[in-house]
């Protein structure tokens, strides 16, 4: 992971979706992986999701969403953080997602989108190679 | 079972067949692993003998169905005399969809209804608050005022087909909805049947659904006890659920264990209120998982109905029958589905209802197909409803009681189910008890180790998953269902209709009248249900209980 700083992730949960089986066991997973990661909770807006990956100065956003929200929530997530002037922090994310909402979330700009099954490795894999510390 | 001096001669003629049988059996052709275990990670021994049930004692732990401890089941009969209630989960789109389901499964045989709301009526907010952007009818039906409730039930008669509402935090108001629903078609709340769930612990624990804090969120919770068992007697008041903290990823003990230590905690609040436990104890029924591990999750359920009879007539004291007997609801577990090789989830499925039949069950729903991927087709879900069919009217398992009984495994295991979830118990009460537990973190935390070690072990591959981590291959996507865009913008529109044709000023009287009672100790209930006849939204209702009770928030533990 470089020589500078640990990477910060922050694993997020959007909307009124409860499910966090999932979302709990990355968080964890990323951190045994030596990440630093924080997790907002359950039921969180967009905007206090931004909020927070601006003030906890996040290199990653992962966002979770099991209730078919995602199109709306993910999007809007990646929007308001353009809005705030920042457009170096990777959104990736993951829930139960069909194939064909996955070109247009990529679309908006959420580079990964990891669907069930999808396996912790390839999950941790992927963040070390595609999320670095931010200048 | 056995004599002392048969079960000795048995362990010597077992000792004799190691040393002489097996030890050659096991050099020539070892064993593939070196402990077996269930999913839970329970040991399973290679054979089962009576030495492992010498202290079982028929009349004390097995008994009769329909008597003390149930441990047989809670029917003389059983299944021979009534076949479970085929009980289908649904729940899609606005009031309309959700009718047309309802109507469509109980033309293909369904005998009774399971409602699906989506997450804003779930979480108390109305389908136009910025909160519920994009979750309108997603996740089951959007349901903001008695209007969408007077659809829901359009055509069906409230009188004969019992319903279960999945709903926690604002369970008081759709029970409200559902007692003016059937008024209006001309049923008076004395005859309706059905059950709403109505636990908030198991939410703060595992599905997290939650609006007030644990405390308040118990005072509603025993006035809507309080207030069926004199007002809706048919009701079902709490549907204690084990189902949710298994989904979350807990062990098969600890869903037992924190489900029956959430029960304890109800029937104490409400002894507490002042009520007689054989007036409102028969009217608590339970809900839980059937997981894949067939004699596991059989197992689980005899404990289960063993354990809460001796809570509800020792500590309790309960003189009634009817206070002892643990009735239940099981839901195949949608977690162990796969997104992978959908086809094979029928079979999964399968497996598990059939355990839930040997164990007993009074009620079923099975997990379609497609539900890793999204809420089921028609199609799918008649698939789910037919394996119920099948099991019941061709596989001949409902014609003798409780058919496992005996087996030295399933009784060894029930055994140690019981064993296990006893010191789970003891564990929580010496914390002082579930809220204490809950306010900890210890249950969430309980269940999130059992969560990241089984996926954990997934991943190594110790642990079989047929699709995703053996056999596996490409499957061609199965078609899936989807929300019209078009629900949020309907419903909204409803919802606009309902706000301008109210009497705006009886409502805001009713909505003060509630606060002020909410600030109170009287019962909620009667209140709520004249908000709901004005066509208060659920969230306007639910916000004088955040106005007053303050707002609970995740602690987000990982």
């Amino acid at each position: 992971m470089g020589t500078g700083r640990k990477v910060r992730i922050m694993i997020a949960k959007p909307g009124l979706d409860g499910h966090d089986r999932g979302a709990r066991v990355i968080a964890r997973a990323l951190r045994d992986a030596g990440f630093e990661v924080i997790y907002t909770g359950l039921h969180q807006s967009p905007e206090q999701i931004v909020a927070a990956a601006i003030q906890e100065d996040v290199d990653g956003v992962g966002l979770s969403n099991l209730s078919g929200a995602h199109l709306y929530l993910f999007s809007r997530v990646v929007e308001l953080l353009k809005k705030e002037g920042v457009d170096d922090v990777v959104v990736f994310g993951g829930g139960i997602i069909s194939d064909e909402d996955i070109p247009p979330l990529k679309g908006a700009g959420i580079k990964e989108i990891f669907t069930p099954g999808a396996l912790l490795e390839d999950i941790i894999q992927w963040v070390k190679e595609n999320i670095r510390p931010r200048s | 079972m056995f004599g002392v001096e048969k079960v000795e001669a048995i362990k010597k003629r077992r000792e004799r067949w190691e040393s002489e049988v097996l030890q050659e059996s096991l050099e020539t052709l070892p064993e593939t692993h070196d402990t077996f275990t269930t999913i839970s990670g329970l040991e399973v021994k290679r054979l089962y003998t009576p030495e492992n049930i010498k202290d079982l004692d028929y009349e004390r732990d097995l008994g009769f169905p329909g008597q003390y401890p149930f441990t047989r089941g809670i029917h003389p009969t059983m299944y021979r005399a009534r076949i479970w209630t085929m009980r289908m989960f649904s729940g899609l789109g606005t009031a309309e969809d959700t009718n047309r389901r309802f109507k469509y499964l109980l033309e293909h045989g369904e005998t009774g209804l399971s409602t699906a709301f989506h997450f804003p009526t779930l979480m108390g907010y109305c389908s136009d608050d910025p909160m519920a952007r994009g979750e309108v009818g997603k996740c089951g039906v959007a349901i903001d005022t008695l209007k969408d409730m007077e659809i829901l039930f359009d055509g069906i008669p409230m009188d004969r087909i019992t319903t279960s509402m999945t709903i926690n935090p604002p369970a008081a108001v759709l029970l409200a909805m559902y007692i003016v629903t059937a008024e209006k078609q001309g049923v008076s709340k004395k005859d309706i049947g059905g059950t709403i769930q109505n636990d908030m612990l198991k939410e703060f624990i595992a599905q997290k659904t939650f609006m007030l804090p644990p405390e308040p969120s118990l005072r509603i919770i025993v006035d809507t006890v309080e207030y069926c068992t004199k007002e809706v007697p048919k009701w079902n008041t709490i549907s204690i659920s084990g189902y949710h903290i298994r989904e979350a990823g807990s062990t098969a003990v600890q869903e037992l264990a924190f489900t029956l230590a959430d029960g304890l905690t109800y029937v104490q609040a409400c002894v507490d209120r002042g009520m007689d436990v054989d007036e409102f104890a028969p009217r608590l029924s339970f809900f839980f998982n059937a997981h894949i591990d067939f004699f596991e999750e059989i197992a689980k359920y005899r404990a289960a109905r063993r354990i809460w009879a001796r809570f509800m007539r020792e500590r309790f004291k309960a003189k009634n029958s009817r206070s002892w007997m643990l009735r239940f609801h099981t839901q195949t577990a949608g977690c162990s589905l796969t997104a992978q090789q959908p086809y094979n989830n029928i079979i999964r499925t399968a497996y598990e209802a059939l355990a839930a039949v040997m164990g007993g069950t009074q009620s079923l729903h099975t997990n379609s197909l497609d539900e890793v991927l999204a809420l089921p087709t028609e199609e799918a879900a008649t698939i789910a409803l037919r394996t119920q069919q099948i099991l019941a009217e061709e596989t001949g398992v409902i014609n003798t009681i409780d058919p496992l009984a005996g087996s030295y495994l399933v009784e060894a295991l029930t055994e140690k189910m019981e064993q296990e979830t006893m010191g789970y118990i003891d564990k929580i009460e010496a914390m002082g008890g579930m809220i204490a537990a809950i306010e900890k973190g210890y249950p969430q935390m309980e269940i999130a180790d059992a969560a990241y070690r089984f996926q954990r072990d997934i991943e190594k591959t110790s642990r079989s998953l047929v699709g995703v981590n053996k056999y596996v291959t490409d499957h061609p996507p199965v078609e899936i269902l989807k929300i019209d865009p078009e629900v949020e913008r309907r419903q909204m529109a409803r919802l606009q209709q309902v706000r301008q044709k109210r009497k705006g000023k009886k409502l805001k009287e009713r909505l003060e009248q509630l606060h002020h009672a909410a600030e109170g100790k009287e019962n909620l209930m009667p209140y709520i249900i004249e908000c709901v006849r004005e066509y208060a939204t659920i969230q306007e209702i639910c916000d004088v209980f955040r106005d007053v009770f303050g707002r609970y928030r995740d602690p987000g533990l990982f």
